[in-house]
């Protein structure tokens, strides 16, 4: 296990080593630790408070290869205070680390079981590392499936990758909401796919990231599927602010989702996912 | 030779008290007590018995509190004030980081956390159950608190047994009051011409033991025996805690809540004085330059849109879904995440709310009526 700091405001600083634009108002920071002693490892799912001083901190998951953190990268959209002035910086500029906080996806659970992944939107990037793990260690896991919606062809997180994690042995199906004529693959909701992938619901495990009403529904498809809710697991979003518990912003009833989440098995959810605004 | 092991009991005459201060400040405590600022009485230090509010009673309803001073009445005749122990060990302003501007980069360093002396004088029994739980909250988890664990290690705590409850009391019902039953390091009962001190811990002992005490006679002991049974007697307000849980999370769609948040002005008051609320959230305070950074930790609520906040928009962005976390959370999932409840029953929440909304009145609505 990874030790935890003494202090748990103490910032470790990087430097931004490449910016690569995703899609619009996404784009993924690549970050080295400036210090060379920084011994800094992460599991799939978990996430960091990035920190710009004079600004603040946001809650970003990691977003790159859990097996190589030389360059740590997470992928973010500017939608926030702190975000948008990220999205002013250029390489050689620096960041603050605080990390990594929460539960990851439960990858070790399902060797030599079969993994369907389910992503909406910019939630590929939380489940981006768990991808990375299975196709390192694919000799340890029966069939993986990536199930990937988003708004539109634009709006598809990552797509060069798609052909590598398909030679690494993943069925890599995008689809979108709405599309131009070029288009050629499918059109509509990830929950159809989802509906009809070929899936052993006695030995699968399905890790779904999303906007909450896109989680919720996948989440049931995989249970009407047979899948029992409690190899489902769900990754949420609230506000973060400590990222350990102490501050009381991101509660979801019982569950501190910095701490005991963000990746969060959905039977223990299900029934609060249900209730608008709580 | 009085007894000064935790269980022991002595006599302490009015004339000595002065002597329990002098004690603690000997031993380099910053001594802090009850006494009337701002028409209530709140927790500031205090040197001499002088500044105790002698006499001060505090009537007490919901959204309202008003002081009235009884000729020849005890130092403690007052209940709670706005003031708990959460502002000592759990400041409203802190600093948690600094950060320094270096060339092209940011040195940054949390600072070691301030370890004051304090002793604290007149806690009453909801408030050590609050403290225990907020020991719970900031030292029970995988990550500790620094700040609240170096404030924690150099209190003191003179507790005092209560003999009046004030009308927004229900500490009887949740089993936190008003008899003070552990936590504290002397426990103090008022009667007329004297206390009743009963040791708590061997640290408390020692201080006793310089003090002008002698051996309570068997009357006085029954009497102090009576003086938290009369508070808890006038008590009218209740919750039930085996219920309150599942009565607030199979109600969740309660039209209740609608109710509630036409009252409520999402103030925030109600989670300023309760002293158990322990949200906070951190902000960035720069110079002018932009080369230096305070990272301050300031208290924060569930009241406020802001406290919710995601990149899609706030998670309870109305009053009633503000105010159905607030009390869900205090009351319900709290046990879930810390094996009690949030809340200790003093009532504070009920007095300083500007248009008295009162939990107990709440819940009840919830508990006579399926949603």
């Amino acid at each position: 296990m990874i030790a935890l700091p003494a202090n748990p405001w103490q910032v470790m600083m990087t430097t931004i080593r490449d910016i690569v634009p995703e899609t619009p108002g996404v784009q993924t920071y690549a970050l080295t630790f400036d210090d060379a002693a920084a011994r800094y490892s992460f599991l799939p799912g978990q996430f960091n408070m990035l920190y710009l001083p004079g600004v603040g901190e946001s809650a970003i998951s990691v977003s790159s290869d859990p097996g190589d953190t030389t360059k740590l990268r997470h992928t973010v959209r500017a939608v926030g205070n702190v975000t948008r002035a990220m999205e002013k910086l250029r390489p050689g500029d620096k960041l603050g680390v605080r990390g990594p906080f929460g539960t990851a996806w439960p990858v070790d659970e399902f060797r030599g079981k079969d993994v369907v992944v389910v992503a909406g939107g910019l939630g590929l990037a939380p489940l981006r590392p768990a991808i990375y793990h299975l196709i390192r260690h694919r000799a340890d896991y029966g069939r993986v499936t990536l199930l990937y919606g988003a708004r539109s062809p634009t709006d598809l997180l990552n797509e060069t990758e798609y052909e590598a994690w398909r030679a690494g042995g993943i069925d890599v199906q995008p689809i979108v909401n709405v599309a131009p004529e070029s288009w050629r693959g499918a059109v509509g909701f990830v929950t159809a796919p989802l509906a009809t992938v070929p899936l052993d619901p006695t030995r699968t495990g399905v890790f779904t990231c999303g906007p909450d009403v896109m989680m919720r529904f996948v989440a049931e498809g995989a249970v009407n599927r047979g899948v029992p809710a409690n190899r489902v697991f769900v990754s949420l979003e609230r506000n973060m602010n400590c990222a350990v518990g102490l501050c009381g912003h991101c509660q979801f009833g019982p569950t501190f989702v910095c701490k005991d989440g963000p990746v969060l098995p959905f039977d223990r959810v299900r029934q609060l996912m249900l209730v608008e605004n709580f | 030779m009085i007894g000064t092991a935790p269980g022991a009991y002595s006599w302490l005459p009015k004339s000595a008290l002065q002597g329990l201060f002098d004690r603690l400040r000997e031993l380099g405590y910053e001594v802090v007590g009850p006494r009337v600022a701002d028409g209530a009485v709140t927790l500031g230090e205090i040197t001499s018995l002088a500044e105790l509010p002698a006499g001060v009673r505090d009537e007490q309803e919901p959204g309202k509190y008003r002081l009235t001073v009884i000729e020849g009445g005890g130092y403690f005749d007052h209940v709670v004030g706005p003031h708990s122990l959460k502002p000592f060990l759990f400041p409203p302003r802190t600093t948690v980081l600094q950060v320094l501007r270096v060339r092209d980069s940011w040195v940054a360093h949390t600072p070691e956390p301030p370890r004051p002396k304090r002793a604290v004088i007149g806690v009453r029994s909801c408030d050590l159950h609050a403290l225990a739980i907020q020991d719970r909250v900031f030292l029970g988890g995988p990550h500790r608190d620094p700040e609240y664990a170096a404030r924690r290690e150099g209190l003191f705590l003179v507790a005092v047994n209560c003999g009046r409850s004030a009308a927004t009391c229900f500490c009887v019902s949740m089993d936190t009051g008003p008899a003070v039953t552990g936590g504290a390091d002397l426990i103090l009962t008022e009667l007329p011409d004297g206390f009743v001190v009963r040791v708590g811990t061997e640290g408390g002992g020692n201080v006793l033991a310089g003090l002008d005490c002698r051996e309570c006679t068997p009357a006085e002991l029954a009497e102090a025996e009576s003086v938290p049974k009369r508070a808890a007697s006038q008590q009218t307000r209740r919750l039930n805690p085996a219920t309150v849980h599942d009565t607030l999370m199979n109600n969740l769609q309660h039209p209740r809540w609608d109710d509630a948040a036409k009252r409520c002005l999402s103030c925030a008051n109600c989670t300023m004085v309760c002293p158990t609320c322990f949200c906070s959230t951190v902000n960035e305070v720069t110079d002018l330059a932009g080369e230096q950074t305070t990272r301050e930790r300031v208290w924060e609520s569930c009241f406020n849109e802001e406290h919710s906040w995601t990149g899609s928009g706030a998670v309870h962005p109305t009053t009633k879904t503000r105010y159905r976390q607030w009390l869900t959370h205090k009351l319900a999932t709290w046990i879930d995440q810390f094996g009690s409840s949030g809340c200790v029953g003093c009532g504070r929440c009920i007095t300083w709310c500007p248009v008295g909304i009162d939990l107990t009145e709440e819940v009840a609505a919830m508990e006579g009526s399926r949603e």
